[in-house]
């Protein structure tokens, strides 16, 4: 059996060798591409789909009318106050308890056992299937709490759903801010929540409000564990408005209507097998991607824009 | 020192809501004691990182209203030294202090478990490795500690900002931005202005962590003209890797080595007549 | 160290009002402490309220049903007269519509994660991320959408079998909506891979290819599997796509030209009915949410060590 010969070290052979496997670079780069733009393109293909399917729905009547047996005749304004009123309440309470709760693990928090089960906790809340929280927010907020199918159910669900997230983007921006900026602060005679508010803090808020953001935008698309808490399709009333003629001006008694949001309603019509409320579904679609799309640009720019004013 | 003492205990029963009266006069020092008394002195200072003792039963007396400088190889435990007289290490889990760091005139172990270290840093100030200015306004940079300290009178803080910043050798340069960000300065500005910062609350000591190491030759040169003039109005203790910074400095020298210290007098004999081999092997630049 | 603690002497600007005194600041500075850590304690109560209300509302269910029938009855019928409560079914379901997933999502997003991290120009990268990141952003029921009127008629035309519901045309999408998610974690792993990793390899002649495939690849494995296996949980825990494409039948196949339920898809089927509480019916949800639960917690445990182990590495 003859000894296997190394390859020639001949000029020849080695530039064959070299050019064939930069073709395969090559190559690579166009596999690369293709795969991404093939992403890109699908997304491309559902938002023209969506406003193709409910072009003829992007009306003033179709945003001002209540649900309605015929497809012609139903619109989302039900739908789309709900979202508003929800994302209201969801964005008042995971934006404050998720951001306070990254400070403590980021600023506070001493390095122990106790300190490491909160940490795998928030971890492990962010896997956890958005229906889970629905289940729980069902068996909790519905029936132990007895705050029945409400809106104030509905935004404390999603809170739950996206306090990870507000979580996770606030303790990257706090962490971003250098270790001499908080000894800094220190040095002059801080206390530990002085260094937070006075520094800390602000020059986080561009990732802070980047992270909250991006939380809402979840928020306002999610489905699942609104269904499951038994949130209604057919609404043909409005809240409560919180905002009143008579002194003291403001009701909070909108927290306990019945609601529906935009992402509900759309599933309701996606479902029926009539065609013509495809066309509602695609136009409530082409609305709620807009706005999501909308939230993510706003939170991308934002992002950028503070990166670039402040540069350590 | 009586009447000192006095002033602060009038103005806590006073109460808050009148404007406070504060003396200024940042140009001349207060008389707390004389020049060259013990300002400080360690005393079987040793301080752990967990099981590693980075100093070992260091003594050393810090005199008021001089500057001594702390020189020795990387790792010597200098910065670590430095930053005992300030508490920064209680911002590290798992270190521990022992011995003794006496403050004087008061007398008491600015390193004791039961002293509080933010009272200790409000009365000894830190200027960093680094320039390391807030992302604010200059203005505010400089006004941050008396903020700290409740003064909220504007004409107060511009005043005290003012003369801060003149001590610092920073007014003729920032007195027409001081609304500018603090990170449109320069370098050596920016380290002015940590030291404008510093000096604003009026700290009895102010620790210097090798302070032109990330400078220029020149803003390197302001800052240790600057040094030399601020030992009339409070005592320095420097740490230094540039042996002639030492030289041109400060009036007393210490040299540390494997966390110990070696050797410890005036600047002048250390540099042309050491008496320890380990020192005069550093200065003559055996190692480091 | 006599009378540690005395007020400070004065230091000119440090007389001050009772408002700034050392004591206000530390009291406030413990009130906000607690404030804080009682913040963070809500991700404690989350954890043990989901896990207190799905063990409590399954223990009553399996009262009603043993665990072999739950785990060995090839029928899931908890609504119909003939009731039967094999988990089977739902669990084939979840697991082909992951399994199309998968199929989706990992070639893809490994090799935009390759491209990104060893290729692309940094402008390019800087760019199209941020893009690709919105695939992730796209509402489920939107993809729902997607899936059922997109998909599935292109997919009838290549297979003219194809049922109008199927898990094949949910798997797709769902893997559509992951591909960023596994391109983002794996792409993360390579770059912190040492640049003298790659220089190394660069110095022996390798081009980029090599590079990318011998040297950052293998010594991103941890992470890349960890990005493989977060994915796995999510489209185990994916619910809308499904529940609008897939069709809602309980059905033990793991053909995804089939229609079939899943776990999720079945929860959401309850919901939408009028069931009351407390009926054996209402039960089987929370019966289902907690094997969703376990499952998606095996892999989010596995995913949270493999991270871990990678970021240790370097």
């Amino acid at each position: 059996m003859a000894t296997p010969a190394l390859p020639s070290n001949d000029l020849q052979t080695v530039r064959r060798d070299v050019a064939s496997r930069k073709v395969r670079d090559q190559l690579f780069v166009v596999v690369g591409l293709l795969a991404l733009f093939a992403c890109l393109f699908s997304l491309l293909v559902l938002f023209s789909k969506l406003v193709m399917d409910g072009s003829d729905r992007f009306t003033w009547e179709f945003v001002s009318s209540f649900p309605s047996r015929r497809a012609a005749q139903a619109g989302i304004l039900a739908a789309w106050v709900g979202s508003s009123l929800v994302m209201l309440v969801t964005a008042c309470t995971a934006v404050p308890v998720g951001v306070m709760a990254a400070i403590y693990l980021e600023e506070y928090a001493p390095k122990n056992w106790f300190t490491g089960v909160i940490e795998i906790n928030v971890t492990n809340l962010a896997g956890v299937p958005s229906i889970v929280y629905g289940l729980l927010a069902l068996g909790l907020f519905v029936y132990k709490f007895d705050l029945g199918q409400s809106i104030v159910t509905a935004g404390l669900t999603l809170a739950l759903l996206i306090l990870p997230v507000v979580i996770v983007a606030t303790r990257e921006s706090l962490r971003s801010v250098p270790r001499a900026i908080r000894e800094a602060a220190y040095g002059l005679g801080a206390t530990r929540w002085e260094v937070t508010k006075d520094h800390v803090l602000p020059y986080s808020t561009g990732g802070i409000l980047t992270g909250m953001i991006l939380g809402l935008s979840r928020a306002i698309g999610e489905t699942a564990p609104l269904i499951t808490i038994g949130a209604l399709a057919f609404i043909a009333f409005l809240p409560t408005p919180p905002l009143t003629d008579v002194a003291p001006y403001v009701s909070f008694t909108w927290l306990t209507d019945p609601f529906t949001v935009m992402p509900i309603q759309m599933f309701n019509w996606v479902s029926r097998p009539d065609p013509a409320f495809q066309s509602n579904a695609a136009a409530a679609g082409a609305i709620l991607l807009g706005m999501t799309l909308l939230m993510n640009a706003v939170a991308i720019y934002i992002r950028y824009r503070f990166r670039k004013s402040i540069n350590w | 020192m009586e009447t000192t003492m006095s002033t602060a205990a009038d103005s806590a029963t006073t109460g808050g809501h009148e404007a406070p009266r504060i003396a200024i006069n940042m140009d001349g020092h207060r008389e707390t004691a004389p020049r060259n008394a013990a300002k400080a002195r360690a005393e079987g200072l040793s301080f752990h990182y967990g099981a590693h003792r980075a100093l070992k039963d260091i003594n050393l007396e810090i005199p008021e209203r001089m500057v001594t400088a702390l020189i020795g190889p990387s790792g010597c435990g200098k910065s670590t030294f430095l930053r005992c007289f300030n508490r920064m290490h209680d911002l590290t889990p798992n270190t521990r202090y022992d011995g003794a760091i006496h403050f004087y005139p008061d007398d008491f172990n600015l390193v004791a478990k039961d002293v509080d270290p933010i009272e200790v840093r409000m009365r000894i100030g830190m200027v960093f490795q680094k320039p390391n200015p807030f992302p604010k306004s200059i203005f505010e940079n400089v006004a941050y500690g008396l903020r700290l300290r409740g003064v909220s009178n504007r004409a107060l803080l511009e005043e005290q900002v003012e003369a801060a910043l003149r001590s610092a050798a920073l007014w003729e340069e920032a007195k027409d931005r001081l609304q500018a960000s603090a990170l449109t300065l320069s370098g050596g500005q920016q380290q002015r202005l940590c030291i404008a910062r510093a000096l604003a609350t009026r700290p009895e000591i102010l620790l210097f962590d090798e302070p032109t190491s990330a400078l220029d030759p020149i803003a390197t040169a302001k800052i240790e003209e600057l040094i030399a003039q601020l030992r009339d109005q409070v005592t320095v203790l420097i740490v230094t890797h540039n042996m002639q910074q030492a030289a041109r400095v400060s009036d007393f020298t210490a040299f540390m080595y494997l966390g110990e210290l070696v050797e410890v007098g005036d600047t002048s004999r250390i540099f042309t007549n050491p008496s320890k081999k380990a020192t005069e092997d550093y200065i003559t630049g055996r190692y480091g | 160290m006599n009378e540690p603690k005395r007020p400070m002497p004065a230091g000119p600007a440090t007389s001050v009002g009772m408002f700034a005194s050392l004591r206000y600041r530390k009291a406030r500075d413990r009130v906000v402490e607690a404030l804080l850590l009682a913040c963070g304690m809500v991700a404690v109560f989350i954890t043990v309220a989901i896990v207190a209300i799905l063990v409590s509302e399954s223990a009553v269910f399996f009262e009603h049903v043993t665990l072999k029938e739950f785990l060995t009855d090839p029928l899931w019928t908890p609504l119909f007269a003939d009731a039967h409560y094999g988990i089977m079914p739902l669990v084939a379901g979840t697991l082909t519509t992951t399994f199309v997933a998968l199929a989706v999502a990992i070639p893809f997003g490994t090799t935009i994660a390759i491209y990104l991290s060893e290729f692309a120009p940094h402008k390019v990268r800087e760019s199209l991320k941020p893009v690709l990141e919105l695939l992730g952003a796209v509402p489920t029921v939107v993809y729902g959408y997607f899936a059922l009127l997109v998909v599935t008629p292109v997919l009838q035309k290549l297979l003219p079998e194809l049922p109008g519901f199927n898990m094949l045309g949910a798997g797709i999408v769902m893997g559509l909506m992951i591909v960023p998610f596994v391109a983002s974690v794996s792409e993360d792993a390579m770059r912190s891979v040492p640049v003298y990793m790659r220089e190394g390899s660069y110095a022996m002649g390798a081009t980029r290819l090599q590079t990318a495939l011998r040297v950052v690849v293998p010594g991103a494995f941890s992470g890349i599997a960890a990005a493989y296996i977060l994915g796995i949980s999510r489209a185990v825990g994916e619910t809308m796509v499904v529940s609008i494409a897939a069709g809602m039948q309980p059905n033990l196949t793991f053909d995804p030209t089939q229609p079939a339920a899943t776990i999720t898809a079945y929860i959401v089927q309850v919901s939408l009915g009028d069931l009351p509480h407390g009926s054996i019916g209402y039960q089987t949800i929370f019966a289902a949410g907690l094997v969703l639960m376990i499952i998606t917690l095996l892999f989010n445990v596995a995913g949270f060590f493999l991270t871990r182990k990678f970021r240790e590495a370097y």
